[in-house]
């Protein structure tokens, strides 16, 4: 409820003798300052702003770096009056950089390589955090502990068996290496995702199960009609992440892949970019593009494009990233 | 002597009921669900820890028919932990990296979700900012920045800070700090989601609790020690053993690296033997860790709770000794030929 007042004009404030007096009395000043109840201090809020502002400008620093850096021609480098601001726009080191990796195709193989695994964690990570969140049957603890586990266990323990398995199954170097284990829960990182689909379909109201129980609806039914349409948050924060994750891996696709002693011929931007040296030097050495040394900058824009993706992703879906983690209930109810 | 029997009887009561049909039903549709996920943990959990045990104790070569396998026993844990040049440094390097950065991160998120859940303008953007990160760190992108010194501020001397450091501490302390202090852009860059996690349990946080505290002359101060750190605690151990995980699986972690290079060695007494054993060590310790974190962070149980397990105890030990002397009766009653009494 909200108390009307009546605030007389302006210019009668002004005038007016209480208004003076109060307006010049030490209480407020300290209040401005220091902050009531109900409002924070000047200080205080001049602190947080200048901390966060400060904070943010190290989190942005590397990335501001890099904008700036991929721009500049060989002189500006050199140029050491020249410290942020490019003498101009140059798009060169992008083409070069470019080219170099292989952008398109390696794009290409990039959004398949994340994006075919994400698909799949996404069924099974939801079957199994509803069977989890639903039902109740002996080894649910186990299978809880083990979940569990798994996400603290390093990857590199079951890495090696696991390699020479998909070499004997013929399936290393290939994106089956990815999507055969997402196919049945044990993608990358899929203890986290489990939690998360767990933690969602506990909150579907039971009596909604129940009521549809009663109206003839099985155990598939009430699954895909009840708890899937309710569950869209979980399923995008999931999608999102599990799509980053993969995108940013490097350790495993390189090993499962990628191939470390023969190559295959997948690739991902971030392999790419690690191996960005030696490409490109292969790339300048063949060129009939003229293409420059090595630098900084061309290294700089290299790394931007192979970021740049999931920058746009972020951009444009930055709220379902940023709320995600509060609509997933992860930290409980 | 009441205490007793009321535990007694609590007991009594918690009797399981036989399963009816029903609940079987449910059961095993609840296992249905969970099956891919059975099937895909005995395929590419228990499997592979088994044969990667297994893997540990022997020496393995590549030949063209395929694997061969020598028996060694511990030879390749004693290899690794007393001869290896580079697992033993790389490892203490690792504990001691992880142990001062997993509380700064913490820590320092627990700052940043603190100062966003203010009433402030543009929470929106600033947590827009802190989360950036999360999307693009990874291995080779934070290889290629830190070889453009692009993750230490230039404009904030690390060289002054980390000559002050080592001025006043000892090497051993001394190292890992001054690295935390050139590192700070890819720590802090860590951060950004145990900083959503707090953040979001900070808001769940009853304003009421802080009201009545308010009202009772409690400082901001007191206020944060007293109602908000309790509350997000159970947060803290998530975020620690999140940090510890994300930490020991990063790219930047030179023993992964090292694991990975010898299992691809060619000599003789390296590869896949060899490198099984060194991420069992490693497993063991990254779980050591997160052990000791859990230890720190777990939440007590109250009182309470803990009384009535007590008394639990002490009526299942009574119960049993009743069992026992009913027993020895029998026992006795069968030695002598003598009818028990009624």
């Amino acid at each position: 409820m909200q108390k009307s007042i009546t605030v007389p004009p302006f210019a009668e404030m002004e005038n007016h003798p209480d208004v003076k007096t109060r307006r010049l009395s030490r209480d407020r000043i300290r209040k401005f300052f220091m902050g009531s109840r109900e409002k924070n201090g000047l200080i205080k809020l001049v602190m947080i702003y200048g901390l966060l502002i400060c904070i943010g400008f190290i989190y942005l620093y590397p990335i501001l770096y890099m904008i700036s850096a991929s721009f500049m021609t060989l002189d500006d480098l050199l140029d050491s009056s020249i410290q942020w601001i490019p003498s101009s726009l140059n798009f060169a080191n992008y083409r070069q950089a470019g080219l170099s990796m292989d952008y398109w195709n390696s794009l290409l193989q990039s959004l398949m390589i994340a994006g075919l695994p994400t698909l799949c964690n996404l069924v099974s990570c939801a079957l199994t955090g509803y069977g989890l969140a639903r039902y109740k049957f002996r080894g649910r603890g186990v299978v809880i502990g083990l979940i569990i586990l798994t996400f603290v266990l390093p990857s590199q323990i079951t890495m090696i068996p696991t390699y020479s398995m998909y070499a004997r199954l013929k399936i290393l170097n290939k994106v089956w290496a990815f999507i055969i284990p997402a196919l049945v829960a044990q993608g990358l990182n899929a203890p986290i995702f489990i939690m998360i689909f767990w933690q969602f379909f506990r909150t579907v109201p039971q009596a909604l199960v129940e009521a549809s129980k009663i109206d003839g609806a099985g155990h598939l039914k009430s699954f895909f009609s009840i708890a899937l349409p309710s569950a869209a948050p979980a399923f995008i924060t999931v999608a999102l992440f599990s799509f980053v994750w993969y995108w940013n891996e490097f350790y495993l696709t390189q090993l499962f892949v990628h191939g470390v002693l023969v190559e295959s011929n997948l690739t991902t931007l971030i392999i790419q970019v690690q191996k960005f040296g030696t490409n490109y030097s292969a790339y300048a050495q063949t060129a009939k593009s003229g293409a420059t040394n090595l630098n900084e900058s061309i290294r700089m824009a290299g790394t931007l494009i192979a970021v740049l993706p999931l920058l746009i992703l972020y951009f444009v879906l930055q709220r379902h990233f940023v709320e995600s983690i509060d609509r997933t209930g992860i930290t409980g109810e | 002597m009441t205490t007793v029997k009321a535990a007694h009887n609590r007991h009594e009561n918690r009797i399981r009921i036989r399963r009816g049909p029903l609940e079987k039903r449910e059961a095993r549709a609840g296992l249905m669900f969970v099956l891919p996920w059975i099937i895909g943990a005995a395929v590419f959990l228990i499997y592979p820890l088994g044969m990667s045990l297994w893997y540990s104790l022997n020496n393995i070569r590549l030949t063209s028919e395929g694997m061969k396998f020598t028996f060694v026993a511990q030879g390749n844990f004693t290899q690794i932990l007393l001869s290896d040049p580079d697992f033993l440094p790389d490892l203490v390097d690792y504990l001691i990296n992880t142990l001062v950065s997993v509380p700064v991160i913490v820590v320092f998120a627990l700052m940043i979700a603190l100062m966003l859940n203010e009433k402030i303008r543009g929470k929106s953007f600033f947590r827009l900012i802190f989360f950036l990160p999360v999307i693009i760190v990874s291995g080779p992108i934070l290889n290629s920045l830190t070889e453009q010194n692009a993750s230490t501020i230039s404009i904030v001397d690390a060289q002054a800070v980390t000559g002050a450091i080592a001025a006043f501490l000892p090497e051993i302390i001394a190292r890992p700090v001054s690295e935390l202090f050139s590192n700070m852009v890819t720590i802090l860059w860590y951060s950004g989601v145990p900083i959503l996690i707090f953040l979001s349990s900070l808001q769940k946080i009853d304003r009421s609790q802080y009201e009545a505290a308010y009202v009772d002359g409690a400082s901001g101060w007191e206020r944060f020690w007293k109602i908000t750190l309790p509350s997000v605690k159970p947060m803290i151990l998530l975020n620690c053993v999140y940090t510890v995980v994300f930490v020991s699986s990063n790219d930047q972690n030179q023993l992964i690296g090292l694991i990975k290079s010898s299992m691809f060695s060619g000599t003789s007494e390296k590869g896949y033997g060899y490198a099984s054993a060194m991420a069992w060590v490693y497993s063991f310790v990254v779980l050591l860790l997160v052990g000791l974190f859990a230890l720190l962070f777990m939440a007590r149980k109250d009182k309470y709770e803990r009384e009535a397990k007590k008394l639990d105890r002490a009526a299942k030990r009574e119960r049993r000794q009743v069992i026992r002397i009913q027993r020895r009766q029998a026992r006795h009653a069968k030695k002598y030929h003598r009818p028990t009494v009624r």
